[in-house]
């Protein structure tokens, strides 16, 4: 059963929902720029660890201002550091999808002792003028779902994005999800991670969609390149969120890491 | 009421098939392969002459706007044409109504508060301080504002800008998204506290407060007429009297596109395809580029999405009669396009600051100089008196010129 807490962090003008799920060793998941959903992949990791899922600031309900709270990434990251004491928590595996993965990188490097391990999927943070990470925010919702998925018309983009294109609640969930993450990462999603990598002290796994159309699996070479001893796995039948796509094969890849 | 001539500095050359072809007119299209600076140089030209024909005319007020990589206008910096229409109306009535200078894109900001002063003073006092908000294109794609920062980043350099006009005293600006120590702008505006301010909007429940909170006047710029924007408009009147303000009309301004000839056939035959070249071509861009994610706070972006706007017509499949019908212009006669400004526009919408854009398109300059002719001679001595006998005060125009309509021998520089 999962349970949910709403944590209010930031001086309590940023309030975040947390989902969590399981025990064992605590697992911090940071979601990507599309929201929070509590799907099988956070579902097959509860079976070894405590999952614990919070939404980024401005996407949990009822409280879509706070994000106007959080002014920098620094804010951002000094917020996730608030709400690890606030669950108690010294530190805990990180795993992150996307936007997540950077965040969690993020923090990692912040605050090197937080992260036990980390696991970025997909993540973004760098750029390349040779291979521009696509906008997604400048495409519809149809593009967009296009781009993010393997199969555009599978179960995983189905749960994402609903059944329809007039599915108004999940349009207004996602559209002010991806403001809330664009404003840590427009125009450009390199936001100076390359600078503070080097602090980063936890065994680092690299997972990535094989048909990722967002950020090209290219980008793997920056994280490992600046993180010694990096894994990376690629993941066939998936794009931009294999966790999503392929859930039993990325858990799998994510518990045998975390568990190491 | 006051009728200004307004100019957007469009491609007036771009090909045929140019909306097949390419994805977007701003933004993205490619300058190398679709533009030639000498002849832009003679686009630029060709504008500042219309406008300064219209000036001569009679015309009220020169309007000009800024766009970034933008085909269907491009003037990066209204304020450079401002200058030249301050300086080439010098000792006229006419006024420089910049609707303008973008605030989001101008760091620090009071680059347009000194800019605009400039204008005010160089003009002797006839600046109309437009403060838009600027486009997610402009602002987000072009220039990289972070759309959730864009309406938060406005509002700090419309208060910093006004500050910056009226403060006697040297100030420092400790903001969010702006620090100034020494604030302490020369030159000052002649006109006191500050020029008048209008703020162009698209119909944004949240700009309608802001704009009656400044005491702006709140103009509509639609490239849909005024038809469409009835209901739009009713809203804004709402707020301001909701907000305990009177109704005067001159707290509203609007943009119509017109055309005139000697019949309503006439019309069609001179304009109808530089008025399609427009809507086809012109307004030719992803519907996404509108609303990148956050751009919109989650008040408006719950309302767009619980009463989705009917699904925005697709110019594209409209033609001349069209667009004529539909209200996106008014076209014909000088008969038909008095009654219908007067009716759609200045009494349905209870406008008191009325724009016209009459160069439209691909419209070629002599063709330009023409509808400016005709517009001037015959429908603006009609609509000028509209307002009078209501005893309304034009608080945002230049405090000179209200009384004062632009009789063409005062004006410099003879025809």
């Amino acid at each position: 059963m999962t349970a949910e807490r709403t944590i209010a962090v930031w001086q309590d003008r940023v309030r975040m929902r947390v989902l969590s799920e399981g025990s064992g060793p605590a697992l911090l998941f940071f979601h990507g720029p599309w929201g929070l959903a509590w799907d099988p992949f956070l579902a097959a990791l509860a079976r070894d660890f405590t999952v614990i899922a919070p939404e980024h600031p401005g996407t949990t309900p009822g409280a879509p201002d706070d994000i106007y709270h959080v002014e920098s990434l620094w804010d951002l990251v000094l917020c996730y550091d608030e709400l690890l004491d606030a669950l108690g928590r010294e530190d805990a595996v990180f795993v992150g999808h996307s936007f997540g993965a950077m965040v969690a990188a993020e923090v990692a490097a912040a605050v090197p002792r937080r992260a036990r391990r980390l696991a970025l999927i997909d993540p973004l943070g760098f750029w390349r003028d040779s291979d521009p990470i696509t906008n997604w925010m400048a495409m519809d919702l149809p593009e967009q779902r296009r781009r993010l998925f393997r199969d555009p018309d599978g179960e995983a983009a189905r749960r994402l994005f609903g059944e329809g294109e007039d599915d108004a609640t999940a349009r207004l969930r996602i559209m002010w999800a991806l403001g809330a993450a664009g404003k840590f990462l427009w125009p450009i999603p390199d936001k100076g991670l390359k600078k503070r990598i080097h602090r980063i002290k936890a065994p680092t796994l690299l997972v990535w969609g094989k048909d990722d159309q967002i950020v090209p699996p290219v980008y793997a070479d920056e994280f490992a390149r600046r993180l010694s001893g990096a894994r990376l796995e690629v993941v066939s039948g998936a794009g931009h969120a294999p966790q999503m796509e392929q859930p039993d094969a990325v858990a799998r890849l994510v518990r045998e890491f975390a568990k190491a | 009421m006051k009728i200004s001539a307004f100019h957007l500095m469009p491609h007036r050359e771009l090909p045929d098939d140019f909306e097949q072809r390419y994805p977007s007119v701003w933004v993205t299209p490619p300058w190398h392969e679709l533009a030639d600076a000498d002849r832009v140089g003679q686009y630029y030209n060709w504008t500042l002459d219309e406008l300064l024909y219209a000036a001569r005319l009679g015309f009220d007020g020169v309007c000009t706007n800024e766009h970034h990589q933008n085909a269907y206008g491009f003037m990066p910096s209204p304020n450079l044409m401002g200058s030249v229409l301050a300086r080439g109306t010098q000792g006229s009535n006419v006024a420089i109504v910049q609707m303008g200078a973008t605030l989001p894109t101008s760091n620090p900001p009071i680059r347009v508060a000194e800019e605009y002063a400039m204008l005010d003073c160089i003009s002797g006092g006839r600046l109309v301080a437009g403060l838009p908000l600027g486009s997610p294109m402009d602002v987000n794609y072009c220039y990289g504002i972070t759309p959730m920062e864009h309406r938060e980043r406005y509002r700090e350099a419309v208060a910093l800008t006004k500050k910056a006009w009226t403060s006697r005293e040297l100030f420092a600006w400790n903001g969010r998204y702006f620090q100034l120590a020494n604030v302490n702008l020369w030159p000052r505006p002649i006109q006191q506290p500050h020029p008048p301010i209008w703020i162009p909007g698209s119909g944004s429940i949240s700009t309608f407060d802001f704009a009656v909170d400044n005491e702006a006047c709140y103009c509509f710029l639609s490239y849909s007429g005024a038809k469409a924007a009835r209901s739009m408009m009713q809203r804004y009147w709402d707020v301001v009297t909701k907000k305990g303000r009177e109704a005067n009309p001159y707290r509203a301004g609007f943009l119509q596109l017109v055309v005139v000839g000697e019949t309503d056939a006439d019309a069609e035959k001179k304009y109808a395809r530089h008025v399609e070249y427009f809507y086809h071509k012109c307004l030719h861009w992803p519907v996404a580029y509108g609303s990148p994610p956050g751009n919109q706070d989650y008040r408006s972006l719950e309302a767009a999405v619980a009463n989705p706007v009917r699904r925005v017509e697709d110019t594209k499949q409209l033609r001349y009669r069209d667009f004529v019908e539909k209200g996106y212009v008014i076209g014909g006669s000088p008969a038909t396009v008095r009654d219908r400004l007067k009716q759609e526009v200045v009494k349905d919408l209870r406008v008191g600051n009325l724009m016209v854009l009459l160069q439209i398109g691909s419209m070629p300059h002599e063709l330009a100089l023409e509808n400016i002719d005709l517009f001037a001679r015959t429908v603006l001595p009609e609509l000028r008196g509209h307002w009078d006998d209501e005893g309304w005060v034009n608080d945002w125009w230049p405090a000179t010129l209200r009384a004062k309509a632009a009789p063409a021998a005062l004006v410099a520089g003879g025809a």
